[in-house]
């Protein structure tokens, strides 16, 4: 089916040694710039999602009351009202919910497991969730401050310098895949340049015939290129599918340990989409690389 | 003219070719023959003087106007630099393709011209199982088959018995009484005096011109 991509050719192209390794290299480069691609987007839609969820959000956490012998006193209950009757009458909160017994045993179920009656035994401080209104100006700061007299001990997270630290490592991880997918597009031009010039040398004899029965430099040109395309198209096409079947397999087993750990992993339809056109992508940079390689080397012929 | 920054191979070499002339192009081996052809069908640039070729100045020629002017000139080498990959057919109609012809014209006229040069049953073959004289003569269907004005041969009787010699000679005349300006570099005294055309004697990288003799055939 590939033979629909190539034109009829003077040259021996399709003899070539290149043409057997070229879509095998082509598929090893998809296949790699295929996975940093989709390790791109599955991290850049996990940051989204994070950025999202904690924008505009903080938590408070409401210690247990300590006696002063150190034995633990239970009843939270009366702080953790006084905070949230503090904490309504701030004109920037939205609104503020203690998070129940049963939310706090989901919170603590990838490190616990389902086990509730643990998570009733243990000495956990009360979280409430507050969200601010858009344009609130309240920081976190000026919470604690307010809080500070009423419910001694209290504390407010706005998630800052959590999500900073992690959006850090997410974006440092997002330049080293947008690194690997500059390289193997650059491998990708430097194995088509080098093939292409191999092609030039080992057909030079046919080129200088076409050359001076009066072949303009763009005719001769037009066979390398739509070569690079038919195996750019081909190899493309082997690497997409290879990288296809190893995302569906990772997505398959982050599936089965349960996604508390874990940012989704699973893309989109559009996602798929830009995926699908990586192939489209370099066979269309093989044959502008190809292309520009002969006219170079053409140009020098009188 | 110079290859790289050898000796100059041709210097001082003055001469102009009528339209619809035909010269045989003579001199001992290494005179410069075949660099010469090569400067005229424009393989080469020359590293000075002058080349005017279908009242163009090859100098001043922009480079991807040269491709057109090409066309204009057939040329058939003494080593055939036949396609091997190609088929006969293929390899005649080259030209055409080149020119950007159509399919079903450029068919037409290879078929044809392959017929009248004795090669009908071998259209789809591949030069390598041809005899020398074949190749030859599907060399020369490829030069003259866009009809070129200047038609340059480098030995193209070098390969064959002198029967088929006088044919191919009588093919260029033909081609030459339609108005194709025909330069032949040969070795063949016996054909250059059977057919008695105007000299081109080039010797130590100088030329001479030996006006027309009276036709000895």
């Amino acid at each position: 089916m590939f033979g629909l991509f190539e034109s009829r050719s003077d040259l021996p192209l399709r003899t070539d040694a290149s043409r057997r390794f070229l879509p095998w290299l082509v598929a090893l480069n998809v296949y790699l710039a295929a996975l940093a691609l989709a390790g791109l987007m599955a991290l850049g839609d996990a940051v989204s999602a994070w950025d999202k969820g904690l924008t505009g959000s903080m938590t408070v956490q409401i210690p247990a009351p300590v006696s002063k012998d150190g034995d633990r006193i239970n009843d939270n209950a009366p702080r953790v009202a006084r905070a949230l009757e503090l904490l309504r009458a701030q004109p920037g909160v939205a609104a503020a919910n203690a998070l129940s017994r049963s939310e706090m045993a989901a919170l603590m179920e990838p490190w616990l497991g389902s086990a509730g009656g643990l998570v009733a035994e243990l000495p956990l401080p009360a979280l409430i969730d507050v969200q601010l209104r858009d344009s609130a100006g309240i920081n976190a700061e000026g919470l604690q401050s307010v809080l500070a007299a009423a419910v001694p001990g209290a504390t407010v997270d706005d998630h800052k310098k959590w999500l900073d630290r992690l959006l850090l490592l997410i974006h440092s991880v997002e330049l080293v895949a947008a690194a690997v997918v500059l390289l193997v597009a650059g491998a990708a031009i430097a194995t088509v340049i080098f093939i292409t010039r191999t092609g030039l040398s080992l057909h030079q004899d046919v080129i200088s015939l076409l050359h001076v029965i009066g072949a303009q430099d763009d005719y001769i040109a037009k066979q390398f290129q739509s070569q690079a395309l038919a195996l750019g198209i081909k190899g493309g096409a082997i690497g997409f599918l290879l990288a296809a079947l190893t995302l569906g397999g990772l997505g398959l087993l982050a599936g089965r340990l349960g996604s508390q750990f874990l940012p989704p992993l699973s893309l989109g339809p559009l996602q798929w989409l830009l995926l699908a056109g990586l192939p489209l992508a370099v066979a269309l940079i093989g044959m502008a690389t190809a292309r520009f390689t002969v006219m170079r080397t053409l140009a020098r012929l009188p | 003219m110079r290859y790289g920054v050898g000796p100059e191979v041709l210097h001082d070499v003055n001469f102009a070719l009528a339209p619809g002339s035909f010269h045989f192009l003579v001199g001992p081996s290494g005179a410069g023959k075949s660099s010469l052809l090569r400067l005229m069908y424009l393989a080469h640039r020359p590293s000075r003087g002058l080349i005017t070729l279908f009242d163009r100045d090859i100098a001043t020629t922009p480079r991807h106007e040269l491709p057109e002017l090409r066309r204009k000139i057939g040329v058939v080498f003494q080593e055939f630099r036949l396609l091997d990959h190609l088929s006969v057919l293929d390899n005649v109609a080259l030209p055409l393709r080149v020119a950007g012809m159509g399919e079903k014209q450029i068919r037409d006229y290879a078929e044809e011209l392959l017929s009248w040069v004795g090669l009908a049953d071998h259209m789809q073959a591949r030069p390598a199982i041809l005899s020398g004289g074949q190749k030859q003569r599907v060399a020369i269907a490829r030069a003259v088959i866009s009809r070129p004005k200047l038609l340059l041969a480098d030995e193209p009787t070098g390969n064959v018995d002198d029967k088929i010699a006088l044919r191919l000679l009588y093919l260029f005349e033909e081609l030459n009484k339609l108005g194709t300006t025909i330069v032949i570099a040969t070795h063949n005294e016996a054909l250059i005096s059977r057919f008695g055309h105007s000299q081109l004697h080039l010797e130590n990288g100088e030329i001479s011109v030996r006006a027309a003799t009276k036709r000895g055939a």
